[in-house]
């Protein structure tokens, strides 16, 4: 449980931590160190450099500008729990919080940690393929953003460079219904397979809806068929059965000594049932 | 011996004194020794289940900075050769194929995270830095996990001196059972698993050794059940002289069998300490842990069952394989024997029954006592069996237990095979005052109204006794235990009258510090916290045998009391001498001696005491001081036992079981303190819940640890336990000077089956009857999924 000698620097801007990125070799990013100090650890990885943005005040903060909410990639996952505005601005991600971890882990993980890790069981990778996300990466040449459908390329990996550094994270905020459903694995707590759902409907009538879920493959993914039964029908018990029904439809998931892929087809369809049976009450 | 009427001491919840220093952080646990010029220890474990060790390389490790040391078999094997295993038992003529316990890997590796070599370095990092320099070169072996793939032909072998990997047979036989088979009206054949588990206490094992090379004395702070015996076992493997050994188990963090073996990481801490001239440390991590510490339960049973058609059982026949692991740890060949075997009829009066155990070696962590060791797994194994049989003939499980009981005028009752006679037990009235708590009638009335509405609902039970207290001398010696099963207590009563004891047993989450000074207040009459309680240091305390199956109230406590008679012999006469009346004319009255009829003339302890120290004027023949000692050998075990019952309701879609609710009705015989009982069964029945619905240890088929962390073995979460309501019934013992039965281990022990009988009854409906521990949502779902096909 000690870690390969490596070197620590601190970085107090995000230009900072970009140049320690760019003049180093091999250096990982430090942000709440929820997974990266477990492996550290381990020995599993065993980097020259941690380069530590924790301690950059303009990574964290959650703020809403022009109808969207900007989130910090090091605001933490408690922040997010406690925020009044997330809990009107996105109800989803308001759902999710208060479900990852525990409370100490909370108070030190961030929101933007965990999306640039891209664990296969990381439960935001979900909510931000939902509400369709858009993730601003700073590198040397100024920033680029990446809708989160094309962020995640693979398990643990994301279309983040070896010199770039993920710094904020915009999603709508209209304050649009959304639920997270988590089934935990019953020994880590991570998500077996988490399902982030938002609808909107009106009279009776399904307006826009998003199915995202982790867990279940490497990497996090939207229902889109499943989405594309539901849009514009009338809500009823039998098309959420249907659309929920089909919802594993060609997925290759993973399996595991806890939950083998046939057992978390079978979680996606169900879990998906309960949360669209959550939001649109049928 | 009359059982003394309880005071306000004995039989009060007194909150746990030691819990102050415990959550403060005041606590001193083996980790929290620090010497001056300590140095580190660490191991390079194996990564390979089975594997020949071609060449191990220490240059590298060697040379690094900071390193003080390097040691491989070769290098410790004058000093420690094998780790001794106390309970080398067999019992059929069968010669016991005790395999050569190896401190470090001998040529071989035989499990997932043997030690191969023995890292010294100034530092932790250092010596991390270090272990990953040491370069082993192995050839790897096919390895074999499954208990009887390790013994079918054919088998990869693990010791050339344990043909086909079978370390014992070992039998009971009562009865006619194959002839009771034979005209039985029903016949049940199942097998079960028992699966394997890893304890996980919240402190991992370490330990601090400090040889002085000027004297030969070394101190060695270790993390033991039992500091005595990891005294003798020190002394035994090493040729270190036993009295220039000071074993000290401070305060201990869980225990839950881990902590009684003596392993090979103590060992050569002392090793190094002596080689190197300095002290050194070692603590695992949590990963080590899971891979080196002993794992317990890992049983397969096939089950044959005869009854009548009424579920009266006639016969049963078990034949069990159970896994040692690659290597005989200290009491390891005892657990599966005679601790699972003699009990195997439990509280039922079953007239022929039959135990044989093949003990088998696989690729594994070795195996050793695990909360309950012994009696979850055939309490498991009855359980089940009870309604297997109950729903064969079409009966309520309820009834079948209670027409199989041994009923309250059979006491002393020998069970069958004739190991054991049960002390006392009212067993019908622990399981009557269950069903009164559950409201039985409209529990199951309620059951088939969600039946109806398509919900799965189950109401499990589990009925058991236990066999605690270990034990008389005289029974371990006949079952094969090298050591006797007596327990100790000193008591000194100071000049002032405030008390120090020092009990022969341990302390490591069972709250001695506050129930053992509860014996001892109401003996001699004094206040709780005028009485401190010391235990764990082999220099302060008289010779002991620590803490396992559920014996320090009965044997430690039954010692105490007897050492508080002493002190209050002697005091009456010094009392009475004070008094300047017969002793015959005072008696034990409220606290203190006091004239008959002149209850105002009295004397406490305290007086006593003090006249004792003073010591000029004591009746002729008393000596000074108010000291005694007791050694207390009980004439038989303890049968605690109970009845749970479960109720729980599984999620169809998903397989996830839910607890409704969960009740306890334990009998321990006379209650010290209700609130420490209480927790014990809470953590019992945690741990025992665990085992039905969580913890598995899992092995792949090269003999690598799936579950070699907390990530991926799944320990019971607070969040997850359901409300308890515990109840009691109280039967003493009566043989125990106490009345006391013991409770550690009761909740463990009855709780799995009452959950997974839960499951299966909500899932009876689909026609399923059996799915093996844990009941993990996918298995679940994977049984309903098929039924439904």
């Amino acid at each position: 449980m000690h870690p390969a000698p490596f070197a620590y620097k601190a970085a107090h801007s995000v230009e900072e931590a970009l140049e320690l990125l760019r003049s180093h070799e091999d250096a990982k990013i430090l942000a709440g160190g929820q997974s990266l100090i477990p492996a550290l650890k381990l020995r599993l990885t065993q980097p020259a450099m941690l380069i530590d943005i924790s301690k950059i005040s303009s990574l964290r903060g959650i703020r809403r500008e022009n109808g969207k909410l900007i989130i910090g990639s090091g605001t933490t996952h408690r922040e997010i729990e406690k925020s009044s505005l997330v809990a009107e601005a996105s109800p989803l991600l308001a759902s999710l919080a208060p479900q990852i971890g525990d409370v100490q882990v909370r108070h030190r993980g961030t929101f933007g940690g965990s999306l640039a890790h891209a664990d296969p069981a990381g439960d935001w990778p979900a909510a931000a393929l939902a509400v369709d996300a858009e993730l601003v990466i700073a590198g040397a040449h100024g920033t680029r953003t990446v809708h989160a459908s094309d962020f995640f390329t693979g398990m643990l990996s994301t279309v983040i460079n070896a010199d770039e550094l993920l710094t904020e994270i915009r999603v709508p905020g209209e304050g649009t219904p959304g639920i997270y459903l988590k089934h935990r694995n019953a020994a880590s707590g991570y998500a077996t397979v988490g399902v982030a759902v938002t609808a909107t409907h009106n009279h009776g009538r399904i307006g826009t809806v998003s199915i995202a879920v982790t867990g279940a493959t490497p990497v996090a993914f939207r229902a889109s068929a499943a989405e594309h039964a539901l849009t514009g029908h009338a809500v009823s018990a039998h098309l959420l059965d249907e659309a929920a029904s089909h919802a594993a439809d060609g997925l290759e998931c993973l399996s595991d000594i806890h939950a083998p892929a046939a057992y978390r087809a079978q979680l996606v369809k169900v879990m998906v049932r309960r949360a669209l049976g959550k939001l649109l009450h049928a | 011996m009359a059982v003394a009427t309880p005071t306000r001491a004995f039989g009060a919840s007194i909150r746990r004194r030691e819990d102050p220093r415990l959550i403060t952080g005041r606590g001193k646990f083996t980790d929290d020794i620090h010497l001056a010029n300590a140095a580190t220890a660490m191991f390079v474990r194996s990564p390979h289940g089975h594997a020949r060790i071609v060449s191990i390389d220490t240059s590298a490790a060697s040379a690094h900075p900071g390193v003080l040391g390097v040691y491989t078999f070769e290098n410790v094997k004058g000093f420690i050769s094998g780790m001794p295993c106390a309970w080398p038992t067999t019992n059929t003529g069968d010669t016991l194929k005790l395999a050569t316990y190896p401190p470090l890997a001998d040529g071989k590796v035989r499990y997932f995270g043997e030690a191969v070599a023995l890292v010294v370095a100034v530092d932790p990092n250092t010596a991390a830095d270090a272990v990953d320099l040491v370069h082993v070169d192995y050839d790897p072996l096919p390895a074999v996990i499954n208990n009887e793939a390790a013994v079918a032909p054919g088998a990869p072998l693990i010791h050339d001196s344990a043909p086909g990997n079978q370390a014992f047979r070992w039998s009971l036989v009562g009865g006619d059972t194959n002839g009771a088979l034979a005209h039985a009206d029903v016949r049940i054949s199942q097998t079960l698993v028992n699966q394997r588990l890893i304890a996980t206490p919240l402190e991992t094992r370490c330990a601090v050794a400090d040889y002085n090379p000027a004297s030969g004395e070394v101190t060695v702070w270790v993390t033991s059940q039992n500091p005595h015996i990891h005294r003798l076992l020190i002394a035994l493997s090493t040729g270190i002289p036993e009295h220039k050994i000071r074993v000290i188990a401070g305060d201990v963090g869980g225990g839950f069998g881990a902590k009684i073996p003596y392993y090979a990481g103590e060992a050569l801490c002392i090793f190094a300490s002596k080689e190197l001239g300095v002290p050194v440390r070692w603590s695992e991590s949590r990963s080590e842990n899971y891979v080196a510490t002993a794992h317990g339960r890992d049983h397969i049973q096939h089950i044959e069952v005869g009854a009548t058609k009424e579920g009266k059982i006639t016969a049963l026949k078990v034949t069990a394989y159970a896994s040692l692991g690659a290597y005989p740890s200290t009491a390891a060949p005892g657990v599966p024997t005679w601790l699972f075997g003699c009990i195997i009829q439990g509280p039922y009066d079953i007239p022929n029954n039959e135990v044989h155990v093949i003990g088998v070696y696989t690729n594994t962590t070795p195996t050793d006592a695990y909360r309950g060791a012994g009696r979850p797994e055939a309490t498991y194994m009855l359980e089940r069996v009870i309604d297997l049989v109950a729903a064969k003939v079409g009966r309520d499980p309820v009834e079948v237990r209670r027409l199989n009981f041994v009923k309250k005028d059979q006491f002393p009752f020998k069970v069958a095979n004739g190991t054991l006679t049960y002390d006392s037990g009212d067993y019908e009235l622990a399981l009557d005052q269950a069903l009164h708590t559950v409201d039985y009638t409209h529990l199951r009335a309620w059951q088939e109204e969600q039946r109806a509405a398509g919900k799965l609902v189950g109401i499990g039970f589990s009925s058991y006794v236990e066999i605690c207290g270990l034990g008389p001398s005289s029974a371990a010696n006949a079952m094969g235990f090298a050591g006797g099963l007596y327990d100790s207590a000193t008591i000194r009563v100071h000049p002032t009258g405030k008390v120090t004891v020092f009990t022969g047993v341990h302390s490591h989450g069972q709250g001695h510090e506050t129930s053992f000074a509860q014996i001892v207040a109401r003996d001699l009459g004094l206040k709780v916290d005028d009485v401190d309680v010391i235990h764990g240091d082999t220099d302060k305390v008289q010779h002991g045998m620590g803490t396992y199956g559920s014996r320090s109230a009965a044997v430690g406590g039954g010692a105490l009391h007897m050492a508080g008679m002493k002190i209050r012999a002697k005091a009456q006469k010094i009392a009475a001498h004070l008094l300047e009346v017969a002793e015959e004319d005072i008696e034990w009255v409220d606290d203190a001696f006091r004239v008959k009829g002149s209850p105002d003339k009295a004397k406490t302890i305290p007086d006593c005491a003090f006249a004792a120290y003073m010591a000029g004027n004591l009746p002729a023949g008393v000596t000074p001081v108010l000291e005694e000692q007791h050694w207390y050998d009980p004439e038989n075990f303890v049968f605690p036992f109970g009845t749970h019952i479960c109720v729980v309701e599984v999620d169809r879609e998903t397989g996830e079981t839910h607890i409704k609710r969960y009740v306890a009705i334990d009998d321990c015989g006379e209650i010290i303190n209700p609130m420490l009982r209480d927790g014990q069964v809470h953590g019992g029945i945690a741990q025992g819940i665990a085992q039905a619905l969580w913890e598995e240890a899992v092995y792949d088929e090269n003999g690598q640890l799936l579950s070699g962390s907390l990530m991926d073995y799944a320990i019971p979460k607070a969040s997850v336990m359901p409300h308890l309501e515990l109840g009691h019934t109280v039967t003493p013992s009566p043989h125990n000077p106490l009345g006391v039965k013991g409770i550690g281990e009761a909740g463990t022990i009855a709780s799995t089956p009452a959950v997974v009988n839960a499951v299966m009854d909500a899932l009876s409906p689909l026609g399923i009857h059996h799915i093996d521990m844990p009941l993990r949502p996918a298995k679940v779902w994977a049984a309903i999924d098929a039924a439904s096909h």
